[in-house]
């Protein structure tokens, strides 16, 4: 029971907390509008900067996808590289405050 | 020569964009050991670089997004990230950091608010530099003390012990924060991030500068726990931050990629290197990189005041800036690759 009226507390507050951010995040931004010049653009670039004008909200989802999916490749990949080194990637050894 | 820049397909330059590997790198391995996005220090890079400001933000932000991630899942691994103490900063974080940006917008409609805030930034960067520091002093004190009576000093001992007396407010409800080995009211984490969030939403910066050594000396937190917990904070607000900024249209996502490439490999060598380099050691470091940024202030400062010096001083901003960068991201790689070597031989020599 205490459990829930936790859970009951804090995800309103959470909610109410995030729409003040959002609302503030909205109101800073700047009037212009940039538009991307696709003239000499081949390819995925072009293809990116399309996408980017006819659409933020697609191209904001293809970001937010995109940069965690490279991120954890890419960090994975180093992992790999450290794990055959010799590099004992599982715990710390250091325990000092 | 030509193939080493690249056309940014939305802010319409072109960009070397080694630079932007390098520079993602250097602040992938300062992020990863610190728990800091770091964006005093990429932002004047991306300058150099030739980056429109205008995508400077969020362009940062939302590479930042990608190497926290990444940072974040190792240092759990290695039981740095404290998700309970995350959970509930991140309340006081935000309605902070809202907070801190209304009040900014209220105070700039009063009038020139610039000068203000950074000096503001800068107190609060002397007082960051001098907290680290004495902190460091009072423990090599505490160990010369046990070494003079014949003892060895418990490896837990601090230097500052702040959050002793805080920890002894006991306004319910209380909270075990089993891998900080914390037990505290909620309210103090709460009121903690409250206060680095209100601070960070004033100065406009992401707040890791100041969170970090707030979770170290409000807290209590352990270095390494810190360092982890802070990264999981960054992590939440930089995917957050980078959608916010992308559907503004203010993301240069080639250039955010091409960082990326860099910074996550960076963070992964910092991540690692904090497996190797003590609590202390750590925050050393940090306070070099602090008294970095407290530099450049201070130089940006000086250039406002007398225009027949600014652009010097500017200049002279973003060398310390990049020297700071550069420095510290070479120290902790050499670190890493010490102890790496350390491990592989003890393992070897095991076997």
């Amino acid at each position: 029971m205490r459990k829930l009226w936790k859970t009951l507390v804090a995800l309103p507050a959470a909610l109410l907390a995030l729409c003040g951010t959002a609302l503030a995040a909205g109101g800073g931004a700047s009037p212009v509008v940039i538009v991307s010049d696709t003239r000499d653009l081949t390819g995925i670039l072009a293809w990116w900067s399309h996408l980017y004008n006819e659409s933020h909200l697609q191209f904001t989802i293809l970001t937010v996808i995109l940069i965690p999916v490279l991120g954890m490749t890419l960090g994975l990949l180093t992992d790999l590289v450290m794990k055959n080194i010799g590099i004992d990637l599982s715990k710390r050894d250091v325990a000092e405050h | 020569m030509d193939w080493m820049y690249m056309l940014m397909p939305i802010a319409g330059v072109k960009i070397f964009w080694p630079g932007l590997i390098i520079l993602g790198l250097g602040m992938g391995i300062i992020g990863g050991f610190f728990g800091m996005g770091g964006a005093w220090m990429i932002t004047p890079g991306l300058n150099i670089l030739g980056f429109p400001m205008a995508f400077a933000v969020g362009t940062d932000i939302a590479h930042m997004a990608g190497k926290s991630l990444i940072s974040t899942l190792r240092h759990g691994k290695f039981g740095n990230v404290d998700y309970k103490l995350g959970f509930i900063m991140i309340i006081g974080t935000v309605v902070g950091m809202e907070l801190g940006a209304q009040m900014l917008m209220w105070l700039e409609r009063l009038g020139n608010i610039d000068l203000v805030v950074r000096l503001i930034y800068v107190a609060l960067l002397v007082f960051i530099t001098w907290m680290v520091f004495s902190d460091v002093q009072k423990r090599k004190a505490k160990d010369r003390a046990a070494l003079a009576a014949g003892k060895e000093l418990d490896k837990h001992a601090v230097g500052l012990e702040w959050h002793k007396t805080l920890h002894k407010i006991k306004i319910p409800p209380m909270v075990h924060l089993n891998v900080a080995g914390i037990y505290c009211s909620m309210w103090l984490p709460i009121f903690v991030s409250f206060l680095t969030g209100w601070l960070a939403g004033i100065l406009g910066i992401g707040g890791g500068l100041i969170r970090m050594p707030s979770l170290i000396y409000l807290l209590g937190c352990p270095t390494h726990v810190a360092v982890g917990t802070d990264l999981f904070e960054v992590m939440i607000s930089g995917l957050y931050g980078a959608a916010t900024f992308t559907y503004k249209g203010r993301t240069e996502l080639v250039a955010a990629i091409i960082m990326l490439c860099g910074a996550a490999i960076g963070a992964q060598i910092g991540t690692v290197a904090t497996k190797y380099i003590k609590g202390y050691g750590i925050r050393i470091a940090f306070g070099w990189a602090v008294i970095g940024c407290l530099v450049s202030i201070i130089l940006k400062l000086i250039g406002g005041w007398i225009p027949s010096v600014k652009s010097l001083c500017n200049d002279g901003a973003t060398v310390v800036v990049l020297g700071t960068v550069t420095a510290l991201a070479v120290v902790i790689f050499l670190g890493m690759v010490k102890g790496a070597a350390k491990e592989i031989a003890d393992k070897k020599a095991a076997a």
